[in-house]
């Protein structure tokens, strides 16, 4: 049995799903950071002046390219491993010989593919409002693959527990959108007061958005190795809880 | 000879409580072509699905070419092919790219895939769709789609799940053509079927399920063999007005030109033949009521039914 193959054939497929829908799947991230970079950075960001000593503009990219990143890895693994449970055809894989974690591996980079090819073409727009120069490439690479690899780990666990279309937007709806933008993407929490500042450290989106903030600024909140160290613990234990959940059959086996 | 199949003291219970498998025991030894039969609920899929680890088995051992299911889940599933009852493939991906990626799920290098993906296509004359996504395609050639993408990684054992439900009766007879030919090269195929005609003429052995447990498996030709009874339909040339008196036969006019007759498979027809004559009553043609394997499916599952 190759695990190569199967992992591979698991991630072209997701690849052609997603780029056969670009208009549902690219599209729509590059037009919403347009927008976010009109409204926000170009006609009330020069009110705001200057934020941890760059433009607003400046400021506020690596917070919309995270957050591109973030949506788009978990919604392709979420709705795209419950449809295959709708359809049933999740069934194909679950008859064949591949291992439990060669699927959850194939979906996850699938969804990593997603949001790294979004966060490559949202910096394409970022482009045409502000200068692009990163700092640190491989710390900015290494955050944007782990935050990536871990919303799309926490996408498929939503999907091994979704029993309908409903379940799988609630935690997207309710959960990342408030995290995402609380989690430092428009602000520095510099600017909060003392309280509001320990609740935001509880946000594990902050970590990613300043780690990446880091990586293309130079500047961040939070300190990059408790952020990096923190994103990667994450993973690990989301994987972990994906693969268990899934040989228990959760959600795939009667 | 490794057996094909070996099932041992299976049992099922979903969450809900309900006992699907009773403890079935159940043999396939390679190169058969056996008849899975039961009514609706009687087991047939749950036992399809733990076959292959689509339902979990609460007790018992499931062995496929002597590996089992849990201990050597790769090998054993590499074994097998299946078409289940519904269908379950991504209507919105191109028929050719449904067949790659089986194959690829089965560790086959995407090149080798494309050509085995290209001889099954045409194989099951699919090859002109190939290109279009599945959902354009007609009942039947959606079944054979799924019967394509269960032979892609040329499995010892195919485990059909109804596959002739919905479609139409010239359909049927090639998909019959089809799976006789690859059980004479050797495939073992499992056939679940409501059609018992269809099991009848295809299969050598049958095992019949109901409520969970098996109640009878054996060769078709032998477990024929066991029926008591056998009903006959006479077409009769004379008008009849009122039911012929036939000491021994159980006789009923059906309408003026036809009788069922319940021959006990103990007495000769011949003698039947000579009472009609000394009756005056002549027989144009004659046929059996149900064909004979749904009589044995009947009587098994009444017996069932009734204990």
């Amino acid at each position: 049995m190759n695990n190569h193959i199967t992992l591979t054939t698991i991630i072209i497929r997701e690849v052609l799903r997603f780029s056969r829908i670009w208009l549902q799947t690219l599209l729509p991230p590059m037009v919403v950071t347009s927008l976010y970079f009109i409204i926000f950075g170009n006609l009330i960001g020069p009110c705001i002046g200057q934020m941890d000593g760059f433009s607003y503009n400046e400021f506020i990219m690596p917070g919309l390219v995270m957050m591109a990143v973030i949506t788009n890895s978990y919604s392709n693994v979420v709705s795209s491993f419950y449809s295959s449970k709708f359809h049933r055809n999740i069934e194909e894989m679950l008859v064949s010989p591949m291992p439990n974690y060669i699927i959850l591996l194939g979906y996850t980079l699938g969804g990593v593919a997603r949001g790294l090819m979004v966060g490559v073409l949202v910096t394409v727009v970022a482009l045409f409002f502000t200068d692009l120069k990163i700092e640190h490439p491989w710390i900015t690479i290494t955050i944007v693959f782990l935050t990536a690899m871990l919303f799309s780990l926490g996408g498929f666990i939503n999907a091994l527990f979704a029993k309908s279309f409903d379940d799988i937007s609630i935690v997207p709806t309710f959960v990342l959108t408030p995290l995402t933008y609380l989690g430092g993407v428009f602000y520095s929490i510099d600017m909060l007061s003392s309280f509001w500042r320990q609740v935001s450290l509880a946000n594990p989106i902050l970590y990613m958005v300043n780690g990446f903030r880091y990586g293309i600024l130079g500047a961040s909140d939070i300190d990059i190795a408790t952020a990096i160290g923190l994103i990667l613990v994450m993973v690990v234990a989301t994987f972990g809880v994906a693969l268990l959940l899934m040989e228990r059959g959760v959600g795939i086996r009667s | 000879m490794t057996r094909a199949l070996s099932i041992r003291n299976l049992k099922k219970v979903y969450r809900n409580g309900f006992q699907a498998l009773k403890g079935i025991d159940l043999e396939v030894e390679q190169g058969d072509f056996l008849a899975l039969l039961g009514p609706n609920g009687a087991g047939k899929s749950t036992t399809i699905g733990i076959i292959n680890s689509l339902v979990s088995k609460t007790a018992g051992s499931v062995e496929v070419f002597g590996m089992d299911i849990e201990q050597q889940p790769a090998q054993a599933k590499s074994c097998i092919g299946l078409v289940p009852q519904e269908f379950n493939f991504n209507i919105f991906e191109p028929v050719e790219e449904i067949i790659i990626n089986q194959a690829g799920y089965y560790g086959i290098p995407r090149r080798e895939a494309c050509e085995r993906a290209g001889i099954v296509l045409k194989r099951l004359g699919l090859w002109e769709k190939r290109r279009g996504s599945a959902r354009e395609l007609s009942g039947g050639m959606k079944r054979r789609l799924m019967i394509a993408r269960a032979l892609v990684h040329q499995p010892k054992l195919l485990i059909l799940d109804e596959p002739t439900a919905g479609v139409d009766i010239e359909i049927r007879r090639s998909m019959w053509e089809f799976l006789t030919e690859i059980n004479r090269i050797g495939t073992t195929i499992i056939l679940t079927t409501h059609y018992l005609e269809e099991a009848e003429s295809l299969c050598d052995k049958v095992a019949i399920i109901n409520n969970g447990q098996i109640v009878e498996h054996g060769l078709v030709s032998e477990l024929i063999g066991k029926l008591d009874m056998e009903t006959f339909i006479f077409n009769i040339r004379e008008r009849l007005d009122e039911t012929p008196l036939l000491d021994g036969y159980t006789v009923r006019l059906i309408d003026n030109h036809t009788l069922e007759v319940e021959i006990s498979r103990q007495r000769s027809i011949n003698a039947l033949f000579e009472r009609l004559s000394a009756l005056g009553i002549h027989v144009l043609s004659m046929r059996n009521k149900t064909n004979r394997l749904e009589e044995l499916f009947l009587q098994r599952v009444n017996q069932g039914s009734k204990k």
